[in-house]
C-alpha cells in the first residue's frame, strides 16, 4: 500500500468519523485545551503526518489517557447526535427561532398563518442538501434573521456569560452551605439555665432511639 | 354601569388607604385610642372587600349585558361569546386582571382580618403590610389601567370578541388559580414583614400562616400545571412547557415557594435558618409580583402576554420600595433572628433541607437569569440574544435531576444526625428498585450512552423511581409496625399512620406526585411526529397506530366557523378511537386558531401511557384536503396524573393530625419533641 492510498484510507477513516458527528462536534470544545491538542494530534495521525506509534508514544500517560477518554465520553454524551440528514434537520431545527415573532422554536412554530416558518424550514433542508457544517448553516440564518434567530446565546463573548452564571451560582451556593454548615458544626452549644446537662455519647444516642420509636409511629 | 364601578374602585381606595395609614399610626402607640383606631383600620380593610367585589361584580355583569360603551368589555368580548367564556372576561385583559388580582387580596385581607383575635398584634401589623399591597394596585386601577373607562364616540354594535388562544374551558381556572398562589404568598410575606418589624418571638407567626402558604402552594402549583396543560391542548406545538418567559414568571415564586416550604420546617423544629426564610418568604412574593410585572409590561416579548402596557413602571417602583423595606428591616432587626441550635451532622434532615434550597435556587437563579438574559445583552452588546429552551434544558434539567436525588434521599435522613447503618437499611430496597428500573429501560432497547437525551431520561427514571420506592417503603415500614401492633390490615394501618403525622405522610405523597411528574417529563426524547396531507381513506403510521382519515368537514356557529378532520385511530388492526383535529375561524376578532385532539393510551398501556396528539394544521389550497400533523408524545399523562396526587399530598398534609404525637423522655433534653419526629 503506498503512502497516497494510506492518506486516502485515513482520511476515509476521517471523514466517516466527520460523518458521525464527532470531530465536528468534539470541535465546539475548542476551549478545552486537552481536547483541542488530541484532535490536532489525532487528525495529523490519520493524516499521515506523525506514524501511529509516533502517535501512541507521544500519547500522554495512562492517567491523562483516561482523562482524555473520560472528556471524550462526556463530549460524546454532551454533543453526540446521528449523522443523517433528518436527524441533523431536527437538530439545528431545535436550535434555532421562527422569525415571525411567536418565540417558538422553529419546528415547533405551527402558529396559523406564519409565513416565516415554511421558508425557513425550506431554507435549513437546502443547506443541510448542500453539504454545509452546523456552524455555517447557523451563520447563514444569523446573516439573514439576525442574532435572535439562534434560540441560546451562543459560547462566544459577553454570551459565555450566560451559561457560566447559573453554574457559577450554584457553585458559590454550595460552597456557601458547606461553609454554613461548618461554623455551626463548630459552633458552641446554647446556654443552658444550671443543672442541666446536655447527653452525650452513648446516653444521647439511647435517648435519640427511644424518642424515635415514641415519635416516629 | 361603568360609574358604579368606577365608583366601587375609588371608595375601595379610599378604604384601603385609611386601613394602611391609620393602621400604621395604630402601631406606634399602645393606649386605647391607638387601639379603636386600630379597630377602624380593620374594619376599613374589611369594606374595602365589599367595594372591590362590587367593582368586580360590575365588570362581570356589563360583559355578561354586552355593555360595550366599556372600552375594557369592548376589546376582550362579543355578544356571541359563550357565557363561561364572558365570566371568564374579567381575567382576560390587563385592567381586568388587575382588577382580579386587586379582588383576590382583598378576600385574603377580608379573611385574615376576620380571624384578627388568633394574635392580635401580629395581625394588625399583616393587615397593614396587605392594605399597603393593596393600596398599590388599587392605585393602578384609578389612575393607570382603569377598568371602567367608556369608549370615545359612542357605543358600539359589537365588541372585538376574546383572544381565540383564550377560548378554552381550561382558561376558566387556570388563571384564578395562578393568581389564588400568586396572591396568595401576600399572606406570609405580610405575616413575615410584621413578625420581623415588630421583633416576634418565637415561631408562631410560621404556624399561623403554615396552612395559608400551603394553601397558596397548592393553588400556585395548579395554576402553574393547568398554565402547561393549556399550552399542550391549545397552542398545537406538541409541547407542554416552552420555557416561555411568562412561563417561567410562574415558575419561580414556585421554586422559591417551595424551598420555603421546606426550609421553615428548620425554624419550627430546629429554631435555625430564621434569617434565611425571612429572605425567601420575601423573594416568593417579589417573584409573585415580578411575574405580574412581566406579564403586564411588555419588557420581555412572550408566547401568551396577552396584556401589555406601560404600568411596568408602578410595578418597577413597588418592587423596588418593597426590597428596600425588607431589606431595611433584614438589617436592622438581624440580632433577634439568630440560630438557637447547632448542625450536628452532614447526613442530617437539616443539611438536605439546606441542599434541597441551594438546588430549588440554582434553578430559580437559571430562569431569572436567562429570562433577563436578553435585557442584560441588549445593553451590554447592544444587541438582544435569545435565550430559549436549549439554554434552560441543558442548564435547568441536570440541577433538577440532582433536586429529585435529594427528593428521594432527604425524607429518609433524621433530624439531627442519621447512623450510616440506617442510611443503608431505609435505601437498600428502594435503590435495588431504582437500579432495577435503569437495567430493565437498557434492556428494553433505551441505551443511555447513544444520546444524552436517552442518558438524562434514563436517569429521571432511575431518580422518579428511587423517589417512588423510598415513599413506598416509608409507608410500608410504619404500616407494618402500625399493623403488628393494632391488627388492622396493612392498608388500613398506613391510612391511620398518615392520618396520626399527616404533614409528614402527605409531604411524602407530594414527593411521589413529582416523581410521576418527572416520569412524565421524561418520554420527551422518545417524541414522534408526521406530517402528512389527509385525503379520504389516507392513512399516517405513528407508533403502534395507524391514522385513517375518514372524511374532513366544515361547520359553523355565530362564534366562530371552523374545519374539521375525522380520523379514525387504529392500534393491532382494532379502530380504539375517533378524533376531530380542528382549525376554529372567530368571526369578531377575525382570527384563526387550531385545536388538537389528544387521545391518552390508558386502555392499551397503563403504565407506559401515550399521547395521540393530532393537529389540523391547515388545507392544501390546490387539492382542499387537510394536513394534519400528528404527535405521539409517551408518558405524558402522568404528568396530569402527578398534580393530581401532589394535590391529594396537600390536602392530606393540611388535614389536622389524628392524635398528637406524644413524647416522653427525660427532661434533660432540651428538644425532645424535634428527635427524630420528621415532617
Amino acid at each position: 500500500m503506498t503512502r497516497h492510498e494510506k492518506l486516502i484510507g485515513n482520511h476515509d477513516r476521517l471523514h466517516r468519523l466527520q460523518r458521525l458527528h464527532l470531530l465536528n462536534r468534539l470541535h465546539r470544545l475548542g476551549d478545552l485545551l486537552l481536547l483541542e491538542r488530541l484532535h490536532r494530534r489525532g487528525r495529523a495521525a490519520l493524516q499521515g503526518r506523525v506514524s501511529r506509534i509516533q502517535y501512541r508514544r507521544a500519547s500522554a500517560p495512562a492517567r491523562r489517557r483516561i482523562l482524555h477518554a473520560a472528556i471524550l465520553t462526556a463530549a460524546i454524551f454532551l454533543f453526540m447526535g446521528a449523522g443523517d440528514t433528518d436527524a441533523r434537520f431536527k437538530d439545528l431545527g431545535h436550535r434555532m427561532m421562527c422569525a415571525c415573532g411567536c418565540s417558538q422554536i422553529l419546528l415547533e412554530c405551527n402558529h396559523v398563518g406564519c409565513t416565516y416558518s415554511d421558508k425557513m424550514r425550506d431554507q435549513l433542508s437546502a443547506a443541510i442538501d448542500k453539504g454545509n457544517n452546523d456552524d455555517l448553516i447557523l451563520q447563514g440564518f444569523v446573516q439573514d434573521y439576525g442574532p435572535t434567530v439562534i434560540a441560546a446565546p451562543t459560547a462566544t463573548g459577553f454570551n459565555r456569560v450566560a451559561w457560566i452564571m447559573p453554574f457559577a451560582m450554584l457553585a458559590l451556593g454550595i460552597i456557601f452551605v458547606a461553609y454554613v454548615v461548618r461554623s455551626w458544626k463548630h459552633r458552641a452549644a446554647p446556654a443552658l439555665a444550671d443543672g442541666i446537662a446536655i447527653p452525650q455519647g452513648n446516653e444521647l444516642d439511647e435517648l435519640r432511639l427511644k424518642a424515635r420509636r415514641e415519635t416516629d409511629l | 354601569m361603568s360609574q358604579i364601578g368606577s365608583f366601587a374602585l375609588m371608595l375601595a381606595l379610599g378604604l384601603s388607604a385609611y386601613s394602611f395609614l391609620a393602621g400604621l399610626l395604630a402601631l406606634f402607640n399602645k393606649d386605647a385610642a391607638s387601639a379603636r383606631l386600630g379597630e377602624t383600620a380593620r374594619r376599613a380593610g374589611i369594606a374595602s372587600f365589599g367595594a372591590v367585589l362590587l367593582a368586580g361584580i360590575v365588570l362581570v355583569t356589563a360583559a355578561f349585558n354586552d355593555d360595550f360603551s366599556i372600552a375594557y368589555i369592548f376589546h376582550h368580548s362579543n355578544r356571541d361569546l359563550p357565557a363561561a367564556y364572558k365570566f371568564a372576561v374579567l381575567w382576560s385583559g390587563q385592567e381586568g386582571s388587575l382588577l382580579f388580582w386587586s379582588l383576590l387580596l382583598a378576600g385574603y385581607g377580608f379573611v385574615l382580618r376576620l380571624r384578627y383575635k388568633t394574635d392580635q398584634r401580629l395581625f394588625a401589623y399583616a393587615s397593614v403590610v396587605i392594605a399597603s399591597v393593596q393600596v398599590f394596585f388599587l392605585l393602578i386601577l384609578n389612575f393607570a389601567a382603569h377598568p371602567f373607562a367608556v369608549m370615545q364616540g359612542g357605543t358600539p354594535v359589537d365588541g372585538t370578541g376574546l383572544n381565540p388562544l383564550l377560548q378554552y374551558p381550561e382558561m376558566v381556572i387556570h388563571p384564578p388559580m395562578l393568581y389564588l398562589g400568586y396572591v396568595g404568598f401576600t399572606v406570609p410575606f405580610a405575616f413575615a414583614l410584621g413578625a420581623l418589624i415588630m421583633n416576634y418571638p418565637g415561631e408562631k407567626w410560621i404556624q399561623i400562616t403554615r396552612r395559608w402558604t400551603m394553601v397558596t402552594w397548592c393553588f400556585l402549583t395548579i395554576g402553574v400545571f393547568l398554565g402547561a396543560h393549556w399550552a399542550y391542548a391549545v397552542l398545537g406545538w406538541g409541547g407542554y412547557w416552552g420555557w416561555d418567559p411568562v412561563e417561567n414568571a410562574s415558575l419561580m415564586p414556585w421554586l422559591t415557594g417551595t424551598a420555603f416550604l421546606h426550609s421553615v420546617m428548620m425554624q419550627e423544629k430546629r429554631g435555625m435558618l430564621k434569617v434565611w426564610n425571612m429572605s425567601l418568604i420575601f423573594a416568593t412574593f417579589l417573584l409573585s409580583m415580578l411575574g405580574t410585572f412581566l406579564t403586564r409590561s411588555g419588557v420581555i416579548s412572550s408566547v401568551h402576554a396577552f396584556a401589555q402596557s406601560s404600568i411596568g413602571t408602578w410595578f418597577l417602583v413597588f418592587i423596588g420600595l418593597t426590597l428596600a423595606v425588607c431589606v431595611f428591616f433584614l438589617l436592622k432587626n438581624q440580632s433577634h433572628l439568630k440560630s438557637e441550635h447547632k448542625l450536628e451532622s452532614m447526613v442530617s434532615r437539616e443539611s438536605s433541607f439546606l441542599f434541597n434550597n441551594v438546588l430549588l435556587l440554582a434553578v430559580c437563579f437559571t430562569i431569572l437569569w436567562g429570562t433577563f438574559f436578553p435585557i442584560i445583552s441588549e445593553f451590554v452588546q447592544g444587541h438582544k440574544v435569545t435565550v430559549g429552551p436549549p439554554f434552560f434544558n441543558r442548564v435547568a434539567v441536570p440541577v433538577a435531576l440532582l433536586l429529585l436525588l435529594l427528593t428521594a434521599i432527604g425524607p429518609l435522613l433524621a433530624w439531627r444526625k442519621t447512623s450510616l447503618e440506617s442510611l443503608r437499611r431505609n435505601f437498600l430496597y428502594p435503590m435495588i428498585g431504582a437500579l432495577a428500573v435503569g437495567g430493565m429501560m437498557i434492556l428494553f432497547g433505551i441505551h443511555p450512552w447513544e444520546d444524552p437525551s436517552y442518558f438524562y431520561a434514563t436517569l429521571a427514571a432511575v431518580l422518579a423511581a428511587l423517589v417512588i420506592f423510598s415513599v413506598i417503603s416509608e409507608f410500608l415500614r410504619g404500616g407494618r409496625v402500625i399493623a403488628g401492633k393494632s391488627g388492622q390490615n396493612l392498608f388500613a394501618a398506613m391510612v391511620q399512620l398518615a392520618h396520626r403525622n399527616t404533614r409528614r405522610y402527605g409531604g411524602y405523597i407530594v414527593h411521589f406526585g413529582v416523581a410521576l411528574v418527572f416520569i412524565g417529563i421524561l418520554g420527551t426524547p422518545f417524541n414522534k411526529e408526521v406530517e402528512k396531507e389527509m385525503g379520504f381513506g389516507d392513512k399516517i403510521n405513528i407508533g403502534p397506530y395507524t391514522l385513517v382519515c375518514q372524511s374532513y368537514t366544515q361547520d359553523d356557529n355565530p362564534n366562530y366557523g371552523n374545519e374539521w378532520a375525522i380520523i379514525n385511530v387504529f392500534r393491532d388492526g382494532k379502530q380504539v378511537t375517533t378524533m376531530f383535529p380542528e382549525r376554529r375561524f372567530y368571526k369578531a376578532s377575525q382570527q384563526p386558531q387550531t385545536l388538537p385532539r389528544i387521545y391518552p393510551s390508558f386502555r392499551e398501556d397503563l403504565f407506559l401511557v401515550t399521547d395521540v396528539y393530532l393537529v389540523y394544521e391547515g388545507k392544501n389550497e390546490t387539492t382542499g384536503r387537510p394536513i394534519i400533523k400528528a404527535h405521539l408524545n409517551p408518558l405524558v399523562p402522568w404528568i396530569w396524573i402527578g398534580l393530581i396526587i401532589m394535590v391529594f399530598g396537600t390536602i392530606v398534609a393540611l388535614v389536622p393530625n389524628a392524635s398528637p404525637v406524644r413524647v416522653a423522655v427525660p427532661a434533660q433534653v432540651r428538644t425532645p419533641a424535634q428527635v427524630g419526629a420528621g415532617d
